[in-house]
């Protein structure tokens, strides 16, 4: 084994996993903070690659400002499905069975509706940064990786400052742990519950963008990403914010070295993998609570 | 009503469809209907697990899948023994291959109700959520899995070739009306397995883990035994009903194997039906199973999905309890407006 290939590996990792932050970022603030079970997140995610894909194509705009200028959209549909959400399930206690029923449900309609309307033919996005690559010695910084890389950090960096600087922010932290003393302070938990789905469904549509950046997509990729983003957020302690960067940034790496060393096809085991050995020996995380 | 009982009378009903279906004298009957026979006892078997303990089981396919496979596994070491086995071990391999149809079923059975139980065993300590995400990502691995290994086709698929006619004294069946022989003497069997839990003292263990796991506990029941001997049941039957499916298709391969439609059909059955009683699962497979089986031939395989999607989550929302629900609120009030 050489050096230099290893040294890439961690690299091309590392690029990696700050991509994979980003996509399960809104599954730590959903699953970790709310206790709202969104497997249908990746569905989400897709939703966001598809959209800038259409933009993408017909303007030529920039996949990422496409996706920001997208996130209010997000917000909103967010906060719509957490108010349906609430309504019809967590009001009534069955979030357990039915809510989850109801999330796969979403996960499988927006799966399909895509289908019908796009095919499954892989789409993929025009930008400057898809295609060349910066050297540093030996090492290869692909922008197309490097770029995902740094929005999503950025991205996990500024959220982490809103939760523990804002008074909303604050407010979130504090719903996950207990809503009486929320009410007590005269805060609605219902508001806040919504506000924080509709952020992180918001994430989504960032994380959609870079996931068309770094691969080209068809609307079942999302499914890929579903033991990845659980087995991250479950590894990085469940809502902590840093603790689902760390554990991003692993699995990156272990996914990157099963895909130099055995072959990129194992690479969906991996996070499996992951999850089963987090849930067996530490379910509550790195840096959990 | 006495299990054997229903047993029997279920298996008489079941087989004056299948004489009914005879006479018709049309194939498409008997595939459309192995379709809805394969559907009742997927539903049957995540409403096991599903319904009566309340743990969400996501990976029906990934049980499914594996009882094909074990099907395809064997079929290829039966076809080629000499190149895998040699000497005593030959020998032995010569004298079980080819396993009928009924074994290749058990043996799906056997190894999906192991591989429930391995999961089941590190996933069911911790909370039931936990449970839900890593069955969806069990799918994901063993669907992996298959397609990076070679001897049963990996991505490529595997071919099956099924016998055309089968016979056993002086009847002679085509493979399709055997195949659906088949299927319908084991959706009566899981009906008849999953009515007999409901009656006994385990669905009683099973419903106090549905309804408050924390106080069952305490009050000394074994939950996570109970939740095991569940997830290994409705594993089995699912890789049961798997087993048969490389003959049915004649071609099997991974993505198609897999499918997430498996896993929202049989989560989709028992919601719409209710998913309290065995009633549910079997009202729901019918209704949906022969629904799908109309829209796919009438309108296109996409969009009856998509059919299956939406009344998933419409059931979910506006009837909890299913048809069945629905029907008891309605005897319910009407029994009040005439007292």
């Amino acid at each position: 084994m050489s050096i230099d290939l290893l040294m890439n590996a961690i690299v091309a990792g590392l690029l990696l996993g700050g991509f994979y932050a980003a996509v399960t970022v809104g599954i730590s603030i959903s699953f970790g903070m709310l206790d709202v079970v969104n497997i249908a997140h990746p569905a989400f995610i897709i939703l966001g690659s598809y959209i800038a894909y259409i933009v993408n194509t017909h303007f030529g705009i920039d996949p990422i400002l496409i996706a920001v200028l997208a996130l209010p959209a997000f917000y909103l549909l967010g906060a719509a499905v957490y108010q349906l959400y609430y309504w019809a399930f967590e009001r009534r206690g069955q979030e357990a069975l039915r809510g989850l029923a109801f999330f796969f449900g979403l996960l499988f309609i927006t799966e399909v509706g895509l289908i019908l309307v796009f095919g499954v033919d892989y789409r993929y996005v025009e930008a400057v940064y898809i295609g060349p690559t910066w050297r540093l010695g030996f090492l290869d910084f692909p922008l197309r990786m490097l770029v995902p890389c740094v929005v999503a950090v950025l991205l996990v960096v500024g959220l982490q400052l809103y939760l523990t600087h804002t008074f909303i922010g604050r407010a979130i932290m504090a719903v996950a742990q207990d809503q009486l003393a929320l009410r007590l302070l005269a805060v609605d938990p219902i508001r806040i519950k919504r506000i924080a789905f509709g952020i992180s469904i918001a994430t989504a549509s960032l994380a959609g963008a870079l996931l068309i950046i770094i691969q080209p997509i068809e609307p079942s990729v999302g499914r890929e990403y579903i033991g990845r983003v659980f087995a991250i957020c479950v590894l990085g302690g469940m809502g902590s914010l840093p603790g689902t960067l760390i554990a991003a940034m692993l699995l990156g790496i272990v996914e990157s070295f099963t895909a130099t060393f055995y072959g990129p096809s194992w690479a969906p085991a991996v996070a499996f993998g992951f999850l089963l050995l987090t849930l067996a020996v530490r379910p509550a995380g790195i840096l959990g609570r | 009503m006495r299990s054997w009982t229903f047993f029997l009378s279920a298996l008489g009903v079941g087989l004056v469809f299948f004489l009914a279906a005879l006479g018709l004298g049309n194939d498409y009957v008997f595939f459309a209907g192995y379709v809805v026979l394969q559907y009742i006892v997927l539903a049957t078997a995540w409403n096991i697990l599903g319904g009566y303990c309340g743990y969400v089981n996501f990976g029906t396919a990934a049980f499914f899948a594996l009882g094909a496979y074990s099907s395809v596994a064997l079929h290829k070491l039966g076809a080629n023994v000499n190149r895998y086995a040699s000497g005593f071990l030959a020998d032995i391999l010569h004298l079980i291959l080819p396993l009928s149809l009924p074994s290749l079923v058990i043996v799906g059975g056997i190894v999906s109700g192991i591989v429930g139980l391995g999961m089941g065993y590190l996933t069911l300590r911790l909370r039931g959520v936990f449970f839900a995400i890593a069955t969806l990502a069990m799918a994901v691995v063993l669907q992996t899995l298959m397609i990076n290994w070679d001897f049963v086709g990996g991505s490529r698929g595997a071919y099956v070739i099924r016998p055309n006619s089968i016979s056993a004294g002086p009847v002679t069946l085509s493979y399709i009306e055997y195949l659906f022989l088949v299927m319908l003497v084991l959706a009566v069997v899981a009906l008849t397995v999953a009515r007999l839990i409901e009656r006994s003292r385990l669905g009683i263990g099973f419903s106090t883990i549905r309804d408050d796991e924390m106080a069952a506990e305490a009050a000394g029941v074994p939950t996570l035994r109970l939740k095991l001997i569940a997830t290994m049941i409705s594993g089995a039957f699912m890789g049961m009903a798997g087993a048969p499916l490389p003959y049915y298709l004649g071609y099997i391969e991974p993505s198609s194997a897999f499918g997430l439609p498996y896993a929202v059909n049989s989560i989709a059955m028992p919601m719409i039906g209710g998913t309290t009683s065995w009633v549910g699962p079997l009202i729901g497979a019918i209704l949906l199973g022969s629904l799908q089986q109309i829209a796919t031939v009438t309108i296109s395989s996409a969009v009856n999905l998509l059919i299956v999607g939406v009344l998933l989550v419409a059931f979910v929302i506006i009837a909890p309890a299913g048809i069945v629900g629905l029907v008891e609120s309605w005897r319910r009030t009407r029994a009040r407006a005439a007292s």
